[in-house]
């Protein structure tokens, strides 16, 4: 059995009462891949699977070490997997201290290797800013805190990977917002790969990089977030809020009018705002339905983003009023897609073809919870 | 015309009793509480009502039992000659082992809830954090099944100071052996002995209370800081 270190790689099957479950998947051990799909979809059963909480039949390699090998008789219990998992509830100790909480996987990790591994209490503590937490009972935390504090615990336990359970679904809007640039700080300063269960699509245009899709029991795509998002044969696409995410860099700030302009690979957009420093990695989010088409760039237009692009696909069924539309943007060097969603009246009026130059009209780019994620940057 | 040294020997014959019997049964008591709480045995339940039916059975048919077993034609009186005695029942030692089966359900099923009460979250938790499962069963288990063993110890202690019917039939009536408060009672009433009957019964009326009393103090504050 051969293995490629640097990737992540599953297959699991298996019978559940009378749910059947047959997920693979291969994923870079690096960045966050989230496992998308509705509720009751399997992805939970997955991730307690290769936490070894869950035995299913089949293989789990996290970077090279092999976990579970069913065929070689292999099955590692979960005390012996380096994996740093948090819950939907935080599932905080109630009996220890939030410092006892944060150093009962350290210490346990100290004992069996002798060494001290993973990241230090110190550094841990000023990334999920819990630093006033460490001598309150666990009882006295918010959720918020509670399950910062629970990411802090996991981290510390050295682990290869960290598994996260929709860990923001049992708390509130606010409680989430609060949460979400703490996690997306994991994902910028810490070299550690996430696997991250979701089934709030906001939550996964914010922090995955790479998306596993699931339905019933199956895996039906994995691959880039952006490409899954344009893949014509996926759910994603058809869906009415229909979005694309890029990754971009702040290029220059406008002063003046306080505008921000990002490079994307094939395009530079601008967004209202002052967002950061020039070189700063900003993620950018476009609907399709802010998206439309023209043949020849608008020159007396309010909107900003006008970007020339050229047609790949056009999707979407006969007798539906709208179709999707997916582009490249730019010349194609790199091919950096979005979608637009248009009329089938507009299609056939102004009679556009794949292959077909255009100009997109972009009505808003959204920066996916950047000032967020500045704001928390700056507390730092 | 009171005999201090009288009364004073049953009511040290039933506390030694009621500790080595209490620390014994949180020995023996928390595995049986802990396979019962985790255990997906189908027989599971069966264990259970074993462990429970000192609850419901009369006491003297429990110690009927006993009696067969330990006596000289039982197991006991194939055991005891080994050091040199006849026989197991009319014993101390008897009286012990008679005194763990009776209160064993008032020590195994508050563990067992406790256990129960905790799910598997925690120790789950704790897996993910490099426990093994020994550890996690110490230092999570353990800690947050409190309230249980000690809601367990007290009713273990307090069941053990009252029993009366298991004592009379595997027991007798051996001062300084066997003759405990409850025999000791019993027997200051028969001879009309008012005065020392007096004396233990509202000595028990008053320990009972006080137990009753520290246990609910006990588990309030346990409850509290745990909210």
């Amino acid at each position: 059995m051969t293995s490629d270190a640097g990737a992540i790689s599953v297959s699991l099957s298996g019978v559940l009462g009378d749910f059947s479950l047959s997920a693979a998947f291969d994923v870079p051990a690096r960045g966050v891949t989230s496992l998308f799909g509705s509720s009751g979809c399997g992805k939970t059963t997955v991730l307690r699977c290769l936490a070894g909480l869950q035995r299913l039949s089949g293989r789990v390699i996290i970077d090279g070490e092999v976990w579970q090998d069913s065929e070689a008789g292999i099955f590692l219990p979960p005390h012996e997997r380096h994996t740093g998992y948090v819950f939907q509830e935080a599932s905080l100790f109630p009996h220890l201290s939030v410092k006892n909480n944060l150093l009962y996987g350290a210490r346990r990790v100290r004992q069996s290797s002798g060494r001290h591994e993973g990241p230090d209490l110190d550094g841990v503590v000023d990334l999920l800013g819990i630093r006033h937490l460490l001598d309150r009972a666990t009882t006295t935390l918010s959720g918020g805190e509670r399950q910062r504090v629970a990411v802090g615990r996991a981290l510390l336990s050295a682990p290869r990977v960290l598994l996260m359970d929709e860990p923001l679904s049992a708390l509130d809007r606010m409680t989430k917002d609060e949460l979400l640039p703490y996690f997306e700080r994991l994902h910028e300063q810490l070299s550690l790969p996430i696997l991250y269960v979701s089934h709030d699509l906001a939550e996964v245009e914010r922090l995955a990089d790479t998306l596993v899709l699931m339905q019933n029991g199956r895996v039906i795509a994995s691959g880039a977030l952006g490409e899954l998002q344009t893949d014509p044969s996926l759910p994603l696409l058809s869906a009415p809020e229909a979005t694309v995410v890029l990754e971009g860099r702040v290029e220059s700030i406008d002063d003046r009018y306080a505008l921000t302009t990002l490079t994307v690979p094939g395009a530079r957009l601008t967004v209202p705002g002052r967002h950061g420093a020039a070189g700063d990695k900003r993620r950018l989010s476009i609907a399709a339905s802010d998206v439309s088409l023209a043949r020849s760039a608008p020159t007396d237009s309010t909107i900003l983003n006008c970007l020339p692009a050229r047609i790949v696909s056009i999707e979407g069924r006969e007798d539906t009023p709208q179709v999707s539309v997916i582009l490249a943007l730019g010349d194609g060097a790199r091919d950096n897609r979005i979608a637009a969603r248009i009329t089938r009246k507009s299609l056939e009026h102004l009679n556009f073809r794949p292959g077909d130059h255009v100009f997109a009209q972009i009505k808003s780019v959204a920066l996916v919870a950047a000032r967020a994620a500045s704001d928390a940057a700056e507390q730092v | 015309m009171l005999d201090a040294q009288q009364l004073w020997s049953p009511i040290c014959l039933t506390l030694e009793l009621a500790v080595i019997t209490t620390v014994l049964l949180l020995v023996v008591g928390t595995p049986i509480g802990w396979w019962l709480a985790r255990s997906r045995a189908r027989w599971k339940e069966a264990m259970a009502a074993v462990v429970a039916m000192p609850l419901v059975l009369p006491p003297t048919v429990l110690g009927f039992y006993l009696l067969l077993l330990l006596g000289p034609n039982g197991p006991g009186g194939w055991v005891a000659p080994l050091w040199g005695a006849r026989t197991v029942a009319f014993t101390f030692e008897g009286l012990v082992l008679g005194s763990v089966l009776y209160s064993m359900p008032f020590v195994v099923q508050p563990i067992r809830n406790a256990f129960e009460a905790i799910g598997d979250r925690p120790l789950e938790v704790a897996a993910t954090l490099r426990a093994s499962p020994m550890d996690a069963f110490w230092s999570v288990a353990v800690p947050l099944a409190r309230p249980g063993f000690l809601t367990g110890a007290v009713l273990g202690f307090a069941h053990t100071v009252g029993e009366f019917g298991v004592v009379l039939m595997i027991g007798g009536n051996i001062p300084n052996e066997t003759k405990v408060l409850s025999v000791a009672i019993y027997d200051y009433v028969e001879t009309q002995q008012w005065t020392e009957a007096h004396i233990l019964a509202g000595g028990m009326v008053v320990f009972s209370f006080l137990v009753i009393l520290a246990m609910f103090t006990l588990e309030k504050r346990i409850g509290r800081s745990r909210r």
